[in-house]
């Protein structure tokens, strides 16, 4: 449906103008992740009048993702997202050239994708494929929008932009397996991947048009709880500019060293024992709020100030809210002991049984 | 000297900042920022283990040699994957 009014509110805008409007139309860009990042991007983007649009995921759409995924509904759970989003968007603007790659991005098909594109949006949500989105975006010098979250907080940036920075000038090196948690494990507000991948259709469009000033060489952070936004300034590390070719592979291998952990059914089993070592690494606030009653509360800053009163001939237990500070307060125990009986227990007080926090 | 924590750091700590104290008590004061990852990493090693942990002072990137000082706001901000 092509018609001169179809735009006129961004073509009437001072700041964006006709000839904005004209290089949007002339723009191809590849939107690599249909979820929750993705949606809000291929939407907008699709809306505003992107000449091509490709489309790149190879999961299908579950219940689970309609709390953030808002373009599917009930009826699409279990068809491909891809093709139900080139459907939905086609309907929304016929004119936008849509093309689908029912597919992951691998280290043998980025390339050859990729260099069909004048910008990539990297709506993915592991770090494997954010990496290999950098390396080849870096490769064939084309221009990459970042958007990434975890719990309240976001980060966007316009990576690789002319001479500017490169996602490894940030975090030069992908995490190892189980380092950062995965939305999987931490959950997702259904809101935020709207906020952040609203953000970085504004970039893409920014990018596109030549309109606006292009956040690149510095990394947005915000945060949803508070709703504060900060830009950290970056450098650029002149080797990261010089990436010729791929890695091999970009999966993040497992992890060899892990602390020792018992689980929630194990832990209580362990717990009917009145002479449990059960030491609970929160601050005084978070265990006033609620704690075991057998455990001992020794903040984890102030552990290794108080290691001494601490019995390590018997097994000792750590606990925090969810299981990260436990671990730590392992290493820290194994460093001042080694060899003695330490433990984490996995997930912490959120994975406890609420009776558990009373009846100890 | 306040340091700002995002992301798993925020975690790892379980507080949204930390407040660094700049007189000495025996400690020896991070006057860098490669100093002050070490500090942190003896209370909190897995901050130490992060494969990237980007450190940036007063809002803009700072490499390890970077010197700090108590009037500084750091923060840390290891790298996020959910989408």
């Amino acid at each position: 449906m092509e018609s001169a009014s179809r735009y006129i509110r961004q073509t009437s805008f001072p700041d964006f103008g006709p000839e904005g409007q004209a290089r949007l139309q002339q723009a191809k860009v590849l939107i690599v992740g249909l979820g929750g990042l993705g949606v809000p991007v291929a939407q907008y983007l699709n809306a505003m009048g992107v000449g091509t649009l490709g489309l790149m995921d190879n999961d299908t759409i579950a219940l689970h993702n309609l709390q953030r995924q808002v373009l599917y509904t009930e009826n699409d759970i279990g068809k491909p997202k891809v093709s139900v989003a080139a459907q939905k968007l086609a309907a929304q603007n016929s004119n936008t050239r849509i093309t689908t790659y029912a597919n992951y991005l691998y280290p043998e098909n980025a390339l050859e994708i990729i260099k069909q594109y004048d910008l990539i949006v990297d709506a993915t949500d592991n770090f494997g494929t954010r990496y290999l989105i950098n390396d080849a975006c870096v490769v064939l010098k084309k221009p990459f929008v970042y958007g990434a979250l975890q719990g309240f907080e976001g980060q966007v940036a316009v990576f690789n932009y002319d001479d500017g920075p490169t996602y490894r000038c940030v975090f030069p090196d992908p995490p190892k397996a189980r380092e950062i948690p995965n939305c999987n494990e931490n959950g997702i507000l259904g809101v935020l991947p709207g906020i952040i991948g609203t953000l970085q259709a504004l970039e893409a469009v920014k990018v596109l048009s030549a309109k606006g000033q292009v956040l690149s060489g510095e990394l947005l952070l915000f945060d949803g709880n508070t709703q504060q936004s900060r830009k950290i300034e970056l450098e650029v590390n002149p080797k990261n500019k010089h990436i010729t070719t791929l890695q091999p592979s970009y999966e993040i291998p497992a992890c060899e060293i892990e602390v020792p952990v018992v689980n929630v059914t194990e832990f209580l089993q362990l717990s009917k024992d009145p002479r449990l070592q059960l030491i609970d690494v929160r601050n005084a606030e978070e265990f006033a709020v609620h704690a075991v009653p057998s455990a001992i509360n020794i903040p984890l800053p102030q552990l290794v100030d108080k290691l001494s009163s601490i019995d390590f001939e018997v097994p000792v237990y750590f606990i925090c809210q969810s299981g990260a500070r436990s671990r730590s307060a392992v290493r820290i125990a194994q460093d001042f002991k080694p060899g003695a009986q330490v433990y984490s227990i996995e997930g912490g007080m959120t994975a406890l049984p609420d009776p558990i926090k009373i009846s100890v | 000297m306040t340091v700002l924590l995002f992301g798993v750091a925020k975690d790892i700590v379980g507080s949204p900042s930390l407040s660094i104290p700049t007189t000495t008590n025996g400690k020896r004061i991070p006057r860098t920022v490669g100093e002050l990852r070490t500090f942190l990493g003896k209370s909190y090693p897995e901050l130490e283990q992060l494969s990237s942990l980007a450190i940036a002072v007063n809002n803009a990137y700072a490499q390890d040699t970077k010197e700090i000082n108590s009037y500084d706001e750091i923060a840390l901000i290891p790298p996020v994957s959910g989408g």
